[in-house]
């Protein structure tokens, strides 16, 4: 299975490496740093590499390369997802994953990467397992390891692996015990230049935070879950109760946890909250163009769309450019042609709208095709599926929980072709 | 003596060098300083020295071995976790020296109480297989004794070790099969892949293609339509091919990508083809995720796409492109678009495919081209349309396009060239402009192929050619050569001089491959005197018809690796690789997966791991009902599938009949009856747990009840059958052994005290002195008499002693040290409930008395049917006193029999009847105050009569 992983930055350099059966000379990632240095962006890096002698299965995430090295057949999604669940790892326990953090924890990641796999087999990879081994660093705790000298290995013998239900720890206690929940669906969406929709769905997650003490058995029901199309969960929601009921039933883990994920086809039913009237245009003679993009509210259900934010990869062709706002600002990056126009919250009333002109380089051609624009938003209080949380029941424990249920919509991949 | 570092030193040594070995240092020179605290009693700093002598003991062998007895006395350690953790770090020192200490390390660990341990044992076996192939028969008994496990803790890990060392002993699996199918959704994720993807090949080898109608009448098509009647037999699935395709569905639904994909290419593989459309769902929910994960899928779902292209049909629009996709991802995408198209859909995509051909990614535009080219291939109706768009391109500006362009439509136009001789004309023109190699050779191609119908510019562009021949590539030489070569031969009055020409120049040319052609067509096409027999056919050489080239799919055929494989991916075969295996002509044996179910093993595993959890508490009405939700329930229907065919092949072992009464055996066939049932057990096992006993001390309690010899004589206490129970193994305990029983006397200094009887036994070669308990850890209220001290115990010799134990009724375990003048075990005595009271005498009338004030809450009823061989009032005495300790009761009737005892702590009265009835049915009550004892009871008289 997974031999070695090494952490590279964008720049090439390996800052930390790890072996779980005999060492592999870090010179193998000379074959990875080649096709890096081949592909244009660094997610176009091909994440399986062949070697004479082993295969190279990366991921680039937060900035950083995570890279494996396996040696035998091995199903590639297999690590893909192992490598990734590192990362989460890691931005679970320091709050990001980054180099620098990554560098300031060395030996805590090295401990908390002996620990997850086991001659290159997944060990323990729920992070309320690990956390109970190697708690997460604090300010607090920090300081009295340095005046103590102990350290953050939990002293005492863990048994969340030997629970049947590993992704819980034990003896969870809470002065206040509260359970959050956060639908969040994103709608993906295409629009062509008329603004008829190509394609469009609704990605939803359930996002939960539970803080309660023992071992709670909770029950979470919605209004209308034949909305629902597809959904996968988090492994301690219980199958065969989904299937015949339509219920989520689940012991939780401790923390923050995704319980499920979702997704919503039918496209008569993804409403889209916002429309874009634009012309890019360039003129055949002279090195002109003309840029002109309003965003007005569609499908709101009442509710004040806010965060909007318009992206546009200008063609490498442009020299500069000079455009009015009227609301929000913009930016603009020469060096990448990035366009960013930041509206803020949408106003019926006046609609906001951005118009300039563009100049072209001296003597380049019309580009052939136009930008297309990527569109950014957030809705408060409103899962746009029209998903909603009818009850949450706990049983097992005596006490009574804080609950809460908060909905938010966002645009995920909304692209509008022009 | 050596010395040792101070505490200061020490942990500075610690945080010096695992950075170093974390960025790739080598800090090997510290390796002696750093092993000495492989002792140390801090547990991080124990942890480091693991990592770092994991690290450097393969470079320094000796030191390593100094740290080896530290490990050897972890494994003994009573803490599961540390036998665990000591054999873990032990099977990664890569040292060939310690190959047999290893290897006895893990066969101790295989059937270690603990389930971790024995998971741990599953860890360990590839790598000291790595070490040390030599080891593989060994290696794989402890395989096949780990297969056996029942616990969803060791599944995973073993059937990884399986892959590893042995992957093509497949006949190990026979037994473990449909454990493994139940097993699977409550087994760890990673776990979950290795075992689906092992079983995906077991189930080729085991069962029949269940589309072997349809492939069949594919093939028969062209034969003739009676044999396919005759060939035609109806294909039954295999129940067993069923379950595993029942089990694994669920798993659709996991968070891991991998496991996802795991039962695709399961589905894929082994379903029937209606079914397969389930997988395709969740795989269009994967292309959600990191685009890592995108690339994976999209290369699988591009293979699968070929073979069952209206899977994926109704997600067509989750294939479109963004411009913000990686370039890897927008062809991927695109080849899967291109596999989809079909007449309905076609115009869609290739709306689709001109938004995409205005894009900035000239890689991503060049495969669009190259995907309309195979549309209009497969779909005769709209190649002229998509001819026209091509040709449309070729008067784009970016010369990639054009090129690109070109090269797609010299194979479109080869399928009707007649029609098209203004497109010819028109790329002619081309040559001008194009530099592109690839495409001044397919114009020069197409040209000098259908020169016919270009006659006019045909010479002209060869004229043009012979100027820049020197200055062209390779590949366009070749085919100017080619062009003079046709032009000669279809119009040699115009080109002679030409040809001559372009032959001298190729002559003289650095690259052999074009000297060699020169000279090659100069000999075949200019006649000479000496020229061979071949010359007289040139022009049916150079001009014959070309077939039509076929655009192919790059992923046609692939799925003849595993697809979600590495091997699939690379489309080669990667090192270790296991060749997915054709579907047999005939099935091999099923009854080769029967396997015998004890009762006792059966009580165990019905519990098995989520029903357990914290769900049991009794008061919680939801106990039952959640309990029903993971694997339990189907645990539960497949033993009881399982079990009637046993029976059938005992009684006769006909082959046919056996097979023909599984495959009549339909789904819905477990009755309400039995779930009721099932309902019932499971309510009881939550009631006897009170508290969140470990499921260890429960799995101990169940799997040693006491055996129920026939022949013994009926007495009111079965003395002479007492069940002896394991204290402390020869071999943990140095060669001390130490055994118990509960040998239900009295014990005199303390009447609240059960007495148990411990035998010693010295199979060490030399005496042990001292023996005596200390250090006892009891749960609050447990009390404890020891023993008087053995002072000596000669090698070989065996003693016996009493001491007693209050248990305060709990069947919570009683642990405390047991110690020699050398060494320390520690130990736990857990009584069965029936050993917590004593027989009391009593009357019938004061029996019925009795239980009329125990009746409601502490009245337990249940009904059972007894075994043939315990119908009868002796055997029902006797194995009701074997299970409990409790004295008869006389009764004037002798269909009820009926015992009385008391707890030995609290004396809460215990009161047993049976009361049989025809056919063997029975009815079991128990009376007692105390309702845990009364429910657990219950259980384990049940269990007694009922085996």
């Amino acid at each position: 299975m997974i031999n070695s992983l090494f952490l590279i930055n964008p720049s090439g350099e390996m800052f930390l490496e790890k072996h779980w059966k005999s060492v592999v000379s870090r010179s193998v990632c000379d074959y990875f740093l080649e096709a890096k240095e081949k592909a244009l962006e660094p997610e176009d890096v091909p994440p399986v590499i062949h070697t004479p002698h082993h295969y190279l299965i990366s991921i680039y995430r937060d900035k950083l390369f995570f890279l494996s090295v396996i040696q035998t057949e091995v199903p590639p999604l297999f690590v893909i997802e192992f490598l990734h669940r590192v990362a989460e790892m890691i931005q679970d326990y320091f709050g990001e994953c980054s180099e620098t953090v990554v560098k300031d924890h060395m030996v805590m990641v090295y401990e908390l990467l002996e620990e997850m796999l086991d001659n290159g087999f997944p060990l323990a990879t729920e992070s309320n397992v690990l956390k109970e081994m190697i708690r997460p660093p604090t300010i607090l705790r920090s300081v009295v390891n340095t005046l103590t000298g102990t350290s953050n290995v939990g002293d005492t013998l863990l048994t969340g692996q030997l629970s049947t239900i590993p992704w819980r720890r034990a003896g969870v206690r809470y002065t206040n015990n509260e359970a959050y929940f956060d639908v969040v669906e994103e709608i993906d969406a295409i629009l062509d230049q008329s603004g008829t929709t190509v394609f469009a769905e609704i990605q939803g997650v359930v996002e939960a935070c539970v803080k309660l003490s023992g071992m709670p058995d909770l029950t979470l029901s919605f209004m209308n879950p034949r909305l629902l199309d597809d959904v996968s969960f988090h492994p301690c929601v219980r199958y065969k109760l989904w299937e015949s009921e339509r219920v989520l039933s689940f012991i939780p883990p401790d923390g923050n946890f995704t319980l499920m994920t979702y997704h919503v086809n039918a496209q008569n039913l993804v409403a889209i909250p916002v429309y874009v009237k634009q012309s890019i245009s360039f003129f055949e003679c002279g090195s002109d163009g003309r840029l002109d993009v309003t965003v007005g509210p569609k499908q709101t259900m009442g509710k004040t769309v806010e965060g909007v934010m318009v992206t546009v990869h200008l063609p490498k062709t442009i020299l500069s450019i000079n455009l009015t706002a009227t609301q929000g600002s913009y930016t603009y990056d020469n060096g990448t042609k990035l366009l960013v126009w930041d509206i803020g919250k949408l106003n019926p009333q006046k609609l906001p709208n951005l118009r300039g002109s563009l100049s072209l380089q001296a003597g380049a051609p019309k580009p052939e095709e136009n930008p297309s624009l990527n569109i950014d938003l957030k809705i408060q209080q409103l899962a746009i599926s029209g998903l909603k949380v009818n009850r949450l029941d706990m049983f097992g424990e005596k006490y009574k929980p804080f609950k809460g249920v908060k909905y938010i919509t966002k645009a995920g991949k909304f692209q509008v072709r022009t | 003596g050596g010395f040792f570092l101070f505490d200061g030193q020490q942990s500075q040594k610690r945080s010096n060098c695992e950075p170093m070995i974390a960025r790739g240092k080598n800090a090997s020179d510290l390796f002696p300083a750093v092993v000495k605290n492989v002792a140390c009693k801090n547990i991080e700093v124990k942890k480091l020295v693991y990592v770092y002598l994991v690290r450097y003991a393969e470079e320094q062998q000796d030191l390593a071995l100094l740290s080896i007895s530290t490990f050897q006395r972890g494994l003994k350690d009573p803490n599961q976790l540390i036998r665990a953790s000591a054999l873990r770090v032990l099977s990664s020192i890569r040292v060939t020296i310690i190959v047999p200490i290893m290897m006895l390390a893990i066969k101790e660990a295989a059937s270690d109480m603990s389930p971790y341990v024995r998971k741990t044992a599953a860890h360990a076996i590839p790598k000291l297989y790595s070490l040390d192939p030599e080891q593989k028969d060994c290696l794989i008994e402890v395989i096949e004794k780990l297969l056996a496990d029942k616990t969803t803790l060791v599944a995973g890990s073993v059937v990884m070790a399986f892959e590893e060392v042995c992957p093509e002993r497949i006949d190990l699996i026979h037994k473990n099969y449909r454990k493994l199918c139940n097993l699977l959704i409550d087994v760890e994720e990673w776990g979950q892949v290795v075992i689906i993807n092992m079983l995906t090949r077991y189930a080729r080898t085991q069962f029949l293609n269940p589309n072997m109608n349809e492939d069949k009448e594919e093939k028969e098509k062209k034969k003739t339509e009676a044999t396919a009647i005759v060939k035609r037999k109806p294909y039954v699935m295999d129940p067993d091919h069923r379950l595993l395709l029942r089990n694994t569905k669920p798993l659709l639904q996991s968070r891991n990508a991998a496991v996802v994909m795991a039962v695709a290419q399961l589905y894929f593989h082994l379903a029937p083809k209606a079914e397969v459309g389930v997988i395709a769902k969740a795989l269009v929910r994967l292309m959600r995720s990191h685009s890592e994960v995108q690339y994976v899928v999209l290369q699988n779902v591009a293979t699968m796409s070929i073979k069952r292209r209206g899977m994926f049909e109704p997600y067509l629009k989750s294939f479109y492109i963004r411009s913000t996709d990686p370039t890897q991802i927008k062809v991927l995408k695109l080849e899967v678009l291109t596999n989809l198209a079909n007449e309905t859909n076609i115009s869609t995509i290739l709306r689709e495919f001109q938004t995409y051909i205005k894009s900035n990614d000239k890689d991503f535009v060049a495969a669009t081209i190259q995907a309309i080219g195979r549309c209009a291939t497969n779909i005769g109706e709209v190649r002229d349309t998509c001819l026209n768009g091509l040709v449309q391109l070729l008067s784009n500006r970016d010369e990639l396009v054009v090129a690109e362009s070109v090269v797609v439509i010299k194979k479109l136009l080869q399928m009707q060239p007649e029609q098209h001789s203004d497109i010819i004309k028109h790329m002619a023109k081309l040559t001008d402009n194009i530099q592109v190699p690839m495409a001044r050779a397919s114009i020069l191609w197409l040209i000098g192929e259908y020169c016919e119908h270009v006659p006019k510019i045909a010479p002209d562009v060869l004229r043009k050619m012979a100027k820049t021949f020197t200055n062209e590539e390779d590949i366009v030489k070749l085919q100017i050569i080619n062009l003079a070569a046709k032009l000669y031969l279809t119009n040699s009055k115009q080109t002679k001089l030409l040809t001559q020409y372009v032959l001298n120049l190729a002559k003289y040319d650095q690259n052999y491959d074009i000297r060699d052609r020169a000279r090659f067509i100069r000999q075949l096409i200019v006649p000479t005197d000496k020229s061979g027999a071949l010359s007289k056919y040139a022009k049916k050489l150079f001009l014959a018809l070309k077939p039509a080239p076929v655009l192919e799919s790059p992923f046609k055929d692939r799925d003849h690796f595993q697809l979600g494989s590495l091997s699939h991916l690379l489309n080669a075969k990667a090192g270790g690789y296991q060749v997915l295996p054709d579907w047999p002509e005939a099935a091999p044996d099923p009854s080769v997966r029967n396997v015998e179910v004890k009762e006792s093993v059966r009580a165990v595993e019905t519990v098995t791991a989520r029903d357990r959890g914290p769900l049991g508490a009794p008061q919680n009405p939801r106990g039952a009902r959640g309990a029903l939700l993971y694997s339990g329930e189907d645990v539960k229907k497949s033993e009881k599938k399982s079990k009637p065919r046993i029976g059938s092949s005992e009684s006769e072992s006909e082959e046919d009949n056996d097979s023909e009464s599984e495959s009549s055996e339909s789904e819905e066939e477990e009755s309400e009856e039995e779930s009721e049932e099932e309902t019932k057990k499971k309510k009881k096992v939550g009631n006897e747990r009170l508290e969140n006993t470990p499921c260890l001390a429960v799995h101990a309690v169940f799997t040693q009840p006491p055996p129920l010899p026939v022949s013994v004589p009926q007495t009111i206490i079965p003395s002479g059958n007492l069940k002896t129970y394991e204290l402390l193994h020869r071999i943990t305990g140095e060669g001390l052994s130490v055994e118990y029983c509960f040998s239900r006397q009295p014990f005199s200094p303390d009447p609240h005290m059960v007495a148990v009887k411990i035998q010693f036994t010295n199979s060490a070669t030399s005496e042990a002195k001292s023996l005596h308990v200390e250090d006892a850890k009891l749960q609050s209220g447990m009390r404890i008499k020891e023993f008087p001290e053995i002072e000596v115990l000669p090698a070989g010799e065996t003693v016996s002693v009493v001491m007693g134990i209050d248990f305060c009724d709990s069947t919570q375990a009683a642990n405390f040290q047991l110690c020699t003048h050398t060494r320390k075990f520690f130990v736990s005595i857990q009584p069965p409930v029936g050993e917590l009271m004593m027989p009391i005498f009593m009357t019938e009338n004061e029996f019925k008395k009795e239980q009329g004030q125990l009746m409601g809450m502490n009245e337990i009823t249940e009904k059972l049917t007894l075994e043939e061989k315990c119908q009868g009032e002796h055997a029902v005495v006797q194995r009701v006193t074997t299970a409990a300790n409790l004295s008869r009761v006389p009764c004037g009737s002798d269909k009820e029999c009926r015992f009385a005892g008391k707890t030995v702590t609290s004396g809460s009265l215990v009161l047993v009847s049976v009361v049989t009835k025809e056919d063997g049915a029975a009815q079991l009550t128990v009376n007692c105050e105390k309702m845990v004892i009364g429910t657990m009871l219950v259980k384990d008289i049940l269990q007694a009569l009922t085996q």
